[in-house]
């Protein structure tokens, strides 16, 4: 059991995480969130729910996913050993599945019969339709247009799989317009529509749920490297928009203080260009958006600005309040790995490894890179790769002007 | 101690009719004109303003309200800026009750203290905070009912008896009842139930109820005013701003816009109890 002072209790019973979270919504949704936080208690102690999660994790999405010694770019980058959490191995490409499977679950338990979900680079939305797919549950994916545009091969996937996708016009059309708008169905859609959150951020229950969904993560590739080398790693690394492969990664190390914890924000164009970055926690301040208290990206009178990432991913002007609650107790170091600093990394990844990260796992690769050449070569340093990047390489493919 | 909005309620009671809340966006299109909408409202029959405070991402409207907060943001409108209508406004008039509407972030970037300072002084009478149920009282609420202003609560259709006594714990001034689950500007499917729901919360609580969100006419207006102490409208309204803008300007049918809307909603309610 954790003890008092373990950094692994919260959120309390009001969903907060010190400060953060909470329950910020309109009267209509309160009920249904309620509704959701009781649902969720009963089905975490339900043997039956929890067996059948389990067996999809095996069968379904080919957990445990691997533990890989990156020896190549151990080499090149000369220091620490290198390690990858192989999230993008798993059924859909990401590791967003592990968190749809929990949550689909728990709709099909409470009777819903249609299914939302905001999206970015398109993971989360096709994770989602996947398992509306498996389990015949209609779909509504919101992705903002700017990334409808730049992830085109994930919004094929999600329309093969079934869902509708609607893009969103308004504001810079990206994230965090999906997710307005995606509130914008919930509240009008209450008694069928289930509201599948893809990121650790929202309202309580949700960043305590997709948490705890995405806690398999760091479980498994702590048993993975006590097998492989008998000890905890140095450092564990992964990239933060929303936030949930990195809480998903970081959890199970939060008591352990031998083990560094460096999340990557979208450092964008660099965090001291205003609307240049998606950096929320070293770029900005805590403030109330999308039902929780957190780190956002805001001007003087409260709006809360757009932001820029090159991962259509990462381009959220928010985090996931349990992030801000490490960033303020230092837990976690938060760092902004720029786009020239994530392309670099997805190339030598593509090159010296043969795996073609997700940008958004690149974010993280690249602080790795910063990071393993300044320890010694009997650490190591995990990063959790988080997703593949064949939805990317069009887009990088024009960065790098091979396409014209 | 008798506040504005206790009586206007009890004017429109004396009056058999149910009472206009009407819904602008502060500083829509511009904010001249904007407080020139403001100021037209009494003289067109609205008892009740309630002023928008517009926000990048507000997340319970509809289309039409999103682009009134859009055009007031561009026109440089902030929260000191709403606040400085509300202090324009109070030079001429002392009597109408102005609820501020909008969301909590720049509330709480402004600072509760001093926002709810600010705001008394002001001559503001209420708020209604979309994004802050009872579960946040502590946020805004209480220090909101400390100060002297009323902190007016959504109710909506999946607020249930259970719910209820949470709700109108710490509300006060009236408790706006959102007519349907949806965003601002959607259409109401029942107005029959509209009825009844009233019915049910009045069973809790001696507070005048506002009924909210999908009155667009001046018959839903008469429809409504049977039912409810008062009705809220707000999209027509902004909406009736965008249709007299040219190229996303103000003209000089702009305030006459709303204020003939206003009227007419007006004339709906007086035919309502008639």
């Amino acid at each position: 059991m954790d003890g008092t002072n373990s950094l692994r209790n919260g959120p309390d019973e009001n969903g907060r995480f010190g400060h953060y979270g909470g329950r910020f919504v309109a009267e209509t949704l309160m009920p249904l969130i309620l509704d959701l936080e009781k649902e969720y208690r009963a089905a975490r102690i339900d043997p039956a729910y929890q067996a059948e999660l389990k067996d999809l994790a095996i069968h379904y999405t080919g957990r445990p996913s691997p533990l890989y010694y990156a020896e190549r770019l151990t080499q090149h980058l000369g220091g620490a050993k290198v390690w990858f959490k192989r999230e993008e191995l798993n059924h859909t490409g990401s590791h967003k599945i592990n968190n749809c499977l929990g949550q689909i679950l728990l709709a099909k338990r409470m009777g819903k019969t249609r299914i939302i979900a905001e999206t970015g680079a398109g993971q989360h939305g096709v994770a989602t339709a996947t398992v509306c797919a498996k389990f015949d549950l209609p779909c509504t994916i919101f992705m903002g247009a700017t990334d409808v545009e730049r992830q085109m091969p994930n919004v094929l996937r999600m329309k093969m799989l079934g869902a509708e996708v609607r893009p969103v016009t308004a504001g810079a059309g990206t994230l965090k317009d999906a997710m307005n708008e995606a509130l914008r169905d919930w509240v009008t859609n209450v008694d069928s529509t289930y509201y599948l959150i893809g990121t650790a951020a929202g309202p309580h229950p949700y960043p305590e749920m997709v948490r705890d969904f995405q806690s398999v993560i760091g479980t498994e590739l702590k048993e993975q490297f006590r097998e492989r080398e008998g000890k905890l790693p140095d450092a564990v690394v992964a990239c933060v928009g929303g936030g949930s492969n990195a809480i998903g990664t970081f959890h199970a190390f939060l008591d352990d203080p031998e083990v560094a914890i460096y999340g990557a924000e979208a450092g964008g164009h660099g965090i001291d260009i205003e609307n240049g970055h998606a950096a929320s926690m070293t770029g900005g301040r805590p403030g109330v958006l999308h039902g929780n208290r957190t780190y956002l990206l805001q001007d003087a009178d409260g709006q809360i600005l757009e932001g820029h990432s090159i991962s259509a991913g990462l381009d959220y002007p928010g985090v996931g309040p349990e992030h801000s609650y490490l960033h303020d107790t230092k837990r976690v170091t938060y760092v902004p790995i720029t786009d020239d600093e994530a392309l670099e990394a997805f190339q030598l990844c593509t090159k010296m490894e043969g795996i073609i990260p997700a940008l958004e796992s690149a974010h993280g690769l690249a602080q790795v890179i910063k990071l393993a050449p300044t320890m010694s070569s009997d650490q190591s340093v995990v990063l959790c790769l988080s997703g593949r990047g064949d939805k990317d390489v069009e887009s990088v493919g024009k960065y790098l002007g091979l396409l014209k | 101690m008798t506040t504005r909005i206790d009586r206007v309620f009890a004017a429109a009671k004396a009056d058999n009719r149910a009472l206009l809340a009407a819904y602008i966006m502060g500083g829509d299109p511009d904010l001249a004109t904007g407080q020139a909408i403001m100021n037209a409202l009494p003289q067109a029959g609205a008892d009740i303003i309630e002023l928008g405070l517009p926000f990048s991402d507000p997340m319970a409207d509809g289309v039409a309200i999103q682009m009134g907060g859009q055009r007031a943001l561009k026109a440089g409108q902030t929260l000191r800026g709403v606040l400085g209508m509300v202090e324009e406004f109070r030079r001429k008039d002392e009597t109408t009750p102005i609820v501020l509407m909008g969301y909590y972030n720049p509330i709480y970037i402004f600072g509760v203290d001093k926002f709810l300072a600010t705001a008394r002084d002001a001559g503001v009478d209420g708020l209604i905070i979309v994004d802050l149920p009872a579960e946040e009282d502590a946020e805004l609420c209480i220090p909101a009912l400390k100060s002297g202003l009323n902190f007016i609560r959504l109710t909506t259709p999946t607020t249930d008896d259970a719910r209820l006594p949470t709700v109108l714990e710490n509300t006060s001034g009236f408790v706006y009842y959102v007519s349907m689950n949806g965003t601002t500007g959607a259409v109401i499917k029942s107005r029959a139930a509209v009825g009844e729901s009233v019915q049910r919360i009045k069973a809790h609580t001696e507070l005048p109820v506002v009924v909210g969100f999908g009155i667009k006419t001046a018959d839903d207006a008469a429809e409504m005013g049977r039912h409810a102490d008062g009705i809220a409208v707000g999209t027509v309204i902004v909406d009736a701003v965008a249709k007299s803008l040219v190229d996303g300007k103000a003209t000089d049918r702009t305030v006459g816009a709303v204020r003939d809307l206003v009227a007419d909603l007006a004339a709906g309610l007086k035919r309502a109890r008639a």
